[in-house]
């Protein structure tokens, strides 16, 4: 490995209370698998649910140790001119042509495939960057399996092999997140890299926390409602089951609408910010409304 | 940490993945090594910390991960001080102090001042403390009531070979935990003034049924813990090991099983979309892209160095699905449903059948509707799938069905049969097969019992086999994922 490890954290708990400090609120395999991707030195591989706060987790380890956020969006046909890095070939072509005359051959190859031409994209540009950053490499499961191999070099051994230039090792080991919406098993080379964090809907205590740090206005018992009929809307068989963020959004919802105690008619009125299928809302005010 | 610890960690953890390649887990030589690293940085006495480390590097699927607590429970159950038995000194007087408490606190305790401890309790007091625990949602008193009741209720006796079960069955039944629900519900709704609304009565319920589930959980730890403690942590490792779901037999599986397969089985759907359709992303045999072409070249001072093609489009699949779903494979019978839905939401142009002994075309109720439950409901319902007695009829269901539909089979399409062929004796009209087989792209047959069955009694699943592509064995999802292996 390219370089020693600096620990960021101390235990679990600073994991947990620091997080906690910029209002994203970490259950115990949260924090436990944060603090041990940093001993470790290993990226980790977050899967769940859409919208139960993967990405904001990345977003939030960053702001909480000060690192920049490198992002690498993933979609279906990205490819390594995308991911790692670029020749800038317009500029070799007009470096070639402004001394045609002058130099060697050999100095002008040697002199086109250097760092000069060569523009960084994402996963390069967070090793060889000199600030402490967090790569985020978001819906890794869009791409197909031949690009994944891409990611292989970088997640185990922090470098990138650039044929021309040779190998580029990390100057400090970034925290390295990945995402996935489970939408595709991923290869087990890549599974077997990372550390793996499933994120679930939270439990219903953690919800309500959830909304009282987010949403501010909001009353305890109007928390507190809102998580129990979130809670036992996502028990029903749904097509998409609400996530953390539209609960937030219910929560801003009542409160701009003045909303103090949510009874049947509020709940089916707003539904249609926590779902969003026909199908979905139709069946939960069915339910809804059926008592026992 | 020093050497001799390092070594007896070690050793503990070597046997703890031992057991989980026992129970199916794929846990690979790295994925061993960078738990061992895990564990120097997480103490072990810090157990949730501890389960998550251990999980983060050993479990990589999510759906593995109830497999996973089991063995860790049974594995880890007497290593660690908090987790030792209520008998034990510490623990029972901690107890007997919380039920001081508890009476001191409320009134309630009429004529039973003297009793100082929770096993001097009647069965009708137990029922009522646990009542109250459950209303407030005292997690505490929760917990304590589990043990006291699995140490009252369960019989359990040292040295019985018998499954944890049977020790929850028997403890639960004493408790009656369905009537103390309505009973909850009752209490709530009279302290209450009348004017709660129903939205707010139907949550309270589901909180109560939420905390009796919890309570529940409880006392099966109780139990495994108190087995392992009996007959050791490695006999009771194979006796309480749940399956993966890949390996959770069709036929068999539970509610709560099926439930997990339904999520198991959308990616697979994916992959057989894509085998189906055999994607030519790479290699050149488009025609040259000129546009494209003419962009690049711009690049080059107007020099079209680098020609680009035109990719050649896959050729779109066509799936044709003829299942059975009659009584003698009705378990299967859903799960094929459940797999003809996930199958149509992937390919353009799938047709899907069902028969019993006449056939029906089902595929409009799938298109129709968003919820699978709805169009399995429908499709139990609704389809015209009986000619004579309901009893399975392979010959007749096939014969009608190259009668109509026959002519829609095209170069392109593949057909997936899905059944036993348990045909009761009727003719087999294997013909339909052959012709069916010279007219499609290709025939496979999906059975889903044991292989050992095959053509045994009224199976004739041989005399089909033969003019398809290929018969497999589908009872669970491990198999159902090697066949879509083989098709690439």
């Amino acid at each position: 490995m390219a370089s020693e490890l600096v620990h960021r954290f101390e235990s679990v708990q600073q994991v947990r209370d620091g997080l906690r400090d910029i209002d994203y609120l970490a259950d115990d395999g949260i924090a436990g698998v944060a603090y041990l991707a940093d001993r470790l030195g290993k990226p980790v591989l977050v899967e769940g649910p859409a919208g139960t706060g993967k990405t904001q987790l990345a977003k939030s380890i960053a702001e909480m140790t000060g690192a920049r956020l490198i992002r690498l969006q993933c979609y279906e046909g990205m490819d390594e001119s995308k991911a790692l890095f670029e020749w800038n070939y317009k500029k070799q072509l007009l470096r070639i042509q402004a001394d045609k005359n002058s130099e060697s051959w050999t100095d002008i190859h040697d002199d086109i495939f250097s760092d000069e031409f060569l523009l960084t994209r994402p996963l390069l540009e967070a090793i060889t960057a000199d600030d402490p950053v967090v790569l985020l490499i978001d819906e890794v499961d869009r791409v197909e399996v031949e690009t994944e191999a891409l990611l292989l070099e970088i997640l185990s051994e922090y470098q990138v092999s650039i044929p021309e230039l040779g190998t580029i090792e990390a100057k400090q080991i970034p925290l390295v997140f990945l995402t996935s919406n489970n939408t595709r098993e991923l290869s087990e080379a890549l599974k077997r890299r990372c550390l793996f964090l499933h994120v679930d809907y939270p439990s219903m205590e953690r919800e309500r926390e959830i909304v009282l740090a987010k949403v501010p206005g909001v009353t305890d018992s109007l928390a507190e409602q809102i998580a129990r009929v979130v809670r036992s809307i996502r028990s029903l068989d749904l097509k998409k089951a609400p996530s953390v963020s539209e609960t937030i959004d219910w929560a801003r919802t009542l409160l701009l609408l003045n909303i103090e105690t949510i009874d049947e008619t509020v709940a089916k009125e707003t539904l249609h910010i926590l779902l969003k299928y026909q199908t979905d809302i139709a069946k939960a005010a069915k339910d809804l409304s059926v008592d026992e | 940490m020093s050497a001799t610890e390092t070594r007896s960690m070690l050793d503990l953890l070597n046997g703890f993945v031992v057991q989980l390649r026992e129970a199916g887990l794929p846990v690979s030589l790295t994925e061993n090594l960078d738990a061992m690293d895990a564990v120097q940085h997480i103490p072990i006495e810090d157990r949730e910390a501890f389960k998550y480390a251990l999980g983060a590097t050993l479990v990589k699927n999510q759906a593995h991960w109830r497999s996973f607590e089991t063995v860790f429970e049974v594995y880890f159950s007497l290593r660690g001080p908090e987790y030792k038995l209520a008998n034990s000194d510490g623990e029972s007087s901690e107890l007997d102090d919380l039920w001081r408490e508890m009476q001191d606190a409320s009134q309630e305790g009429d004529g039973r001042g003297g009793a100082g401890s929770l096993d001097a309790l009647t069965p009708e007091e137990i029922a009522h403390l646990l009542m109250q625990a459950l209303m407030q949602g005292d997690q505490a008193l929760m917990k304590a009531l589990a043990r006291q009741a699995v140490q009252r209720f369960a019989g359990m006796e040292p040295g019985r070979p018998v499954g944890g079960t049977y020790y929850l069955y028997r403890t639960l039944r004493n408790l009656d935990l369905d009537g103390m629900l309505a009973k909850m519900a009752d209490a709530a709704n009279h302290g209450q003034e009348s004017d709660a609304g129903r939205l707010e009565q139907r949550l309270e319920r589901e909180e109560f049924e939420h905390r009796i589930t919890e309570f529940k959980a409880e006392v099966e730890a109780e139990i495994r813990r108190r087995l392992v403690a009996d007959r050791g942590a490695e006999a009771m490792a194979k006796t309480l090991r749940k399956p993966l779901p890949e390996d959770v037999e069709f036929m068999h599986a539970s509610r709560e099983e099926m439930v997990s397969l339904r999520k198991a089985l959308q990616p697979l759907t994916r992959k057989l979309a894509a085998r189906l359709a055999r994607k030519r992303r790479h290699g050149r045999k488009g025609p040259l892209d000129f546009r494209n072409t003419v962009r690049h070249s711009l690049s080059y001072g107007g020099v079209p160095a680098e020609p680009k093609f035109k990719y050649p489009r896959p050729a779109k699949p066509e799936l044709m699905v003829v299942a059975d779903i009659s009584g003698s494979v009705a378990a299967f019978a859903r799960f094929t449903l459940m797999l003809v839905y996930a199958i149509s939401n992937q390919f353009s142009k799938v047709r899907s059948f069902v028969f019993i002994d006449g056939i029906d075309e089902v595929t409009d109720y799938f298109k129709a509707t968003e919820d699978i439950t709805e169009a399995i409901h429908r499709v139990n319902t609704e389809a015209d799938v009986v000619w004579v007695d309901g009893h399975s009829d392979y010959g007749h269901a096939f014969e009608v069905f190259w009668e109509r539909y026959g002519k829609d089979i095209s170069p392109k399409t593949t057909v997936l049969l899905l059944g036993d062929a348990r045909n009761n004796y009727h003719a087999s009209q294997s013909w339909v097969i052959k012709e069916m087989r010279m007219k499609a792209r290709h025939v496979y047959w999906l059975n889903p019992e044991p292989k050992s069955y095959w053509n045994t009694g009224d199976s004739i699943v041989g005399e089909y086999g033969n003019f398809t592509d290929g018969v497999y064995e589908c009872r669970n999802l491990r198999q159902l994922e090697g066949f879509v292996e083989k098709l690439a």
